[in-house]
């Protein structure tokens, strides 16, 4: 960790899971290839789109809730040390234990200092996105603390030895037949003849995971919302999982990220609409969790909070970026995003996938380490009608372009091809006449295509037909064929 | 700006990520003044139905239908009955119930005797022991129609959390004077210092191949009573 105060540090390089082993356009050849993967996604991402859009249909406030959600989420980033501070004050005064981690590093540190001291060999969890973003598993094993997921796809992902592939369906690049055989190979005690039908894979999942949750010790949680005003946590959740995690044991860790404050208590009527809905395609989702602090005789008697920075501060300073850090984790931008639904996740190299995560990712780490992300969109708008708190997902992508062209540009002494020809172009278009001679000597350019394509032009400009057809310029400028049409008045 | 030089050691990390917000602001140090009213955002959505009180227990029926919770409406008189044929039904022997679950209508005693069930008051029931019963029964403080949504605020009469959560059948009594129509009057009914549960409907995943199972680790069966004044 750098903890310079001179521009806010990103997340660490070397912990956790924010950056691929590849860029974007490598990952996601590779994934293309897989033509079961595709299958799997496409079923997936068609089902729950659907299931959304008839549940969205339903409220006739759909548009003012998202215009609330928007505004609250704004108005808590705008003012994040006020509530993080009031949040602190709140937990701390009903018996919970706040802490505060720069990074991926000083979390892990912390949660594990925090597992030792309640003398726990082993901890349950609950899905949490963020532990998967400092690799908090990694972190605990070294230590010789074995942490259990327990939400079925987390669990599918790690007996299955992979990575989660998607925000709210961990494990939605796997199909039934792959999930049997892992529960065959990995699950101790699994009963051999177990069918592949989704209600027998979530028995047997139940029956292992019944006595862990039973003799738990310490749980650690990821948290939704937490409230300012009140010091309450929020976990939405559907299986079950959650309230046992959160519920059984005598020590629970929840660990989230700063942005996830929001201001009072009744902004929870806001996002408790717009987050089932988004997410899971319900008008609500089986279980939701609150508590605040400690409550005697009822769940944890020891309640930890470790509020994460790991390059968020770094996302606050863009102005533009920082409507990110807005982002409800409802992941309705994946399914709906034409590049996610046939990639899938792990080609965006980050537990943050899909859309969103092409803008929050770049900016955890610096643009620098997830340089392709922001180009991994066709900027179709989709992700932006859908988001439940109006995240203009476009216009961040078309921001971290640039970030990443001008600061690519200051790090080379070179122009890079792009910063000539757009040099040139300002020059040609600055003056009537040398753009008009511009576009009648385009026209050689007829003779590199056969019809109105042109499928091969040679470096530098390969790059552009390597994956597309450019269209060749056409037979007549649009000057001429004005002039030509009005009778030979321009 | 705090430059290199002022930052030691002693910086704590709480320290050093509020100043990084204060930064990432653009003003040096913390406001000097809270932030303006919460209130002042856009709240143009819904706050109150509009249903009358009728209609509204027929879309609470049909919205907990809709995410497979058995559903039945009884008025007070017939409220044991309707319990001990619930628990019958579902072969629940060994019911834990909460202390305090006082509901109009409802004769602990006789309810036992008609369902040959054992009912079993929580004292603070270990994990292991709420795995043995069968069944829980529960009150609750608020329940949402529009979404099929009861809500548990652990008060007398709907106990600890563990309890509706171990044993894998809950049986929940609702009144008809608990209902509301949308999420901000629950939100506006509850008190948030209390350990609060949401539930809608038994537990379930999508996670295979986002088929809908119900009944993963909370109660597998979920059955609601509403119980109204009129019938």
């Amino acid at each position: 960790m750098t903890g310079t105060f001179l521009g806010m540090p990103t997340a660490p390089r070397g912990v956790g899971h924010l950056r691929g082993a590849e860029p974007f356009p490598a990952a996601a050849r590779r994934a293309l290839a897989d033509s079961q993967l595709r299958r799997n996604l496409a079923k997936a991402t068609s089902t729950i789109r659907a299931k959304r859009a008839a549940v969205v249909a339903e409220l006739p406030d759909w548009e003012d809730l998202r215009a609330a959600g928007q505004a609250i989420r704004t108005h808590a980033m705008t003012h994040l040390d006020h509530y993080l501070v009031q949040l602190e004050e709140q937990v701390t005064s009903r018996g919970g234990v706040v802490h505060w981690a720069r990074d991926a590093a000083e979390a892990n540190r912390l949660i594990t200092g925090l597992v030792r001291q309640a003398g726990a060999a082993e901890v349950v969890k609950v899905k949490s996105i963020v532990t998967d973003e400092i690799g908090l598993n990694d972190a605990l094993a070294a230590a010789g603390i074995t942490a259990h997921e327990t939400d079925l796809a987390e669990l599918i992902v790690q007996l299955g030895h992979d990575r989660p592939s998607h925000i709210l369906v961990p494990a939605i690049h796997r199909n039934r037949a792959e999930i049997r055989e892992i529960f065959l190979r990995e699950m101790a005690g699994v009963d051999p003849g177990l069918t592949d039908s989704p209600a027998a894979l979530t028995a047997a999942a139940r029956g292992y995971l019944r006595r862990r949750f039973l003799s738990a010790r310490v749980g650690i949680s990821g948290a939704n919302f937490a409230v300012a005003e009140t010091g309450t946590l929020c976990v939405v959740e559907s299986e079950g999982n959650g309230r046992m995690c959160l519920t059984l044991p005598e020590t629970l860790i929840t660990v989230m990220g700063i942005e996830k404050v929001i201001p009072s208590w009744r902004d929870l009527e806001v996002f408790l609409q717009l987050l089932p809905r988004s997410s899971t395609g319900e008008r609500m989702n089986p279980y939701t969790s609150m508590w605040t602090g400690i409550t005697p005789g009822d769940g944890p008697q020891h309640v930890h909070l470790v509020l994460l920075d790991n390059g968020r501060t770094a996302a606050l300073a863009d102005e533009t970026g920082r409507q990110a850090l807005h982002c409800i984790r409802c992941s309705a931008c994946l399914n709906v995003c034409p590049v996610y639904e046939r990639v899938g996740g792990h080609a965006y190299g980050s537990v943050y996938p899909g859309p969103i995560g092409a803008i929050l990712s770049p900016q955890l780490t610096g643009v620098e380490d997830n340089a392709s992300l922001p180009y991994a969109s066709s900027l179709c708008g989709a992700c932006y009608q859908v988001c439940p708190v109006k995240i203009d997902i476009p216009s961040v992508l078309v921001h971290l372009r640039a970030r990443h062209v001008e600061q690519a540009a200051a790090a080379r002494r070179m122009p890079a091809p792009e910063a000539v020809t757009m040099a040139a172009a300002a020059w040609v278009m600055a003056s009537p006449r040398r753009w008009a001679a511009t576009q009648r000597a385009s026209r050689v350019g007829r003779l590199a295509g056969r019809g109105d394509r042109i499928r091969w032009l040679p470096p530098p400009l390969s790059g552009w037909t390597a994956a597309r057809d450019a269209p060749a310029p056409p037979a007549q400028t649009f000057r001429q064929w004005w002039k030509a049409r009005n009778g030979g008045t321009a | 700006m705090v430059e290199g030089q002022e930052r030691g050691h002693g910086v704590t990390p709480r320290e050093e990520v509020l100043q990084r917000i204060h930064n990432a602001l653009g003003r040096p140090t913390a406001p000097a003044a809270p932030p303006p009213s919460p209130g002042e955002w856009p709240r143009g959505y819904r706050t109150a139905g509009s249903l009358p009180a009728g209609q509204l227990t027929g879309l609470l029926a049909q919205r907990l239908a809709d995410y497979r919770t058995h559903v039945s409406r009884c008025s007070p008189l017939r409220l044991t009955a309707v319990a001990a044929d619930a628990l019958a039904q579902r072969g629940a022997r060994r019911i834990v119930v909460p202390p305090g679950l006082e509901v109009t209508g409802l004769d602990l005693a006789l309810l036992a005797e008609r369902a040959d069930a054992e009912l079993v008051t929580d004292d603070g029931l270990s994990p292991a022991e709420l795995d043995t019963a069968d069944g829980v029964i529960t009150g609750a403080a608020v329940v949402i129609a529009e979404t099929g949504t009861i809500v548990l605020d652990a008060s007398p009469g709907q106990g600890r959390r563990a309890i509706s959560l171990i044993p894998d059948y809950h049986l929940c009594i609702v009144h008809a004077n608990q209902i509301v129509a949308l999420v901000p009057e629950a939100i506006a009914r509850l008190t948030p210092a209390r350990p609060l549960t949401w539930v809608s409907g038994p537990s379930a995943t999508s996670d295979i191949e986002l088929n809908r199972v119900e009944g993963v680790h909370g109660p597998r069966t979920l059955e609601v009573i509403i119980v109204t004044p009129e019938q």
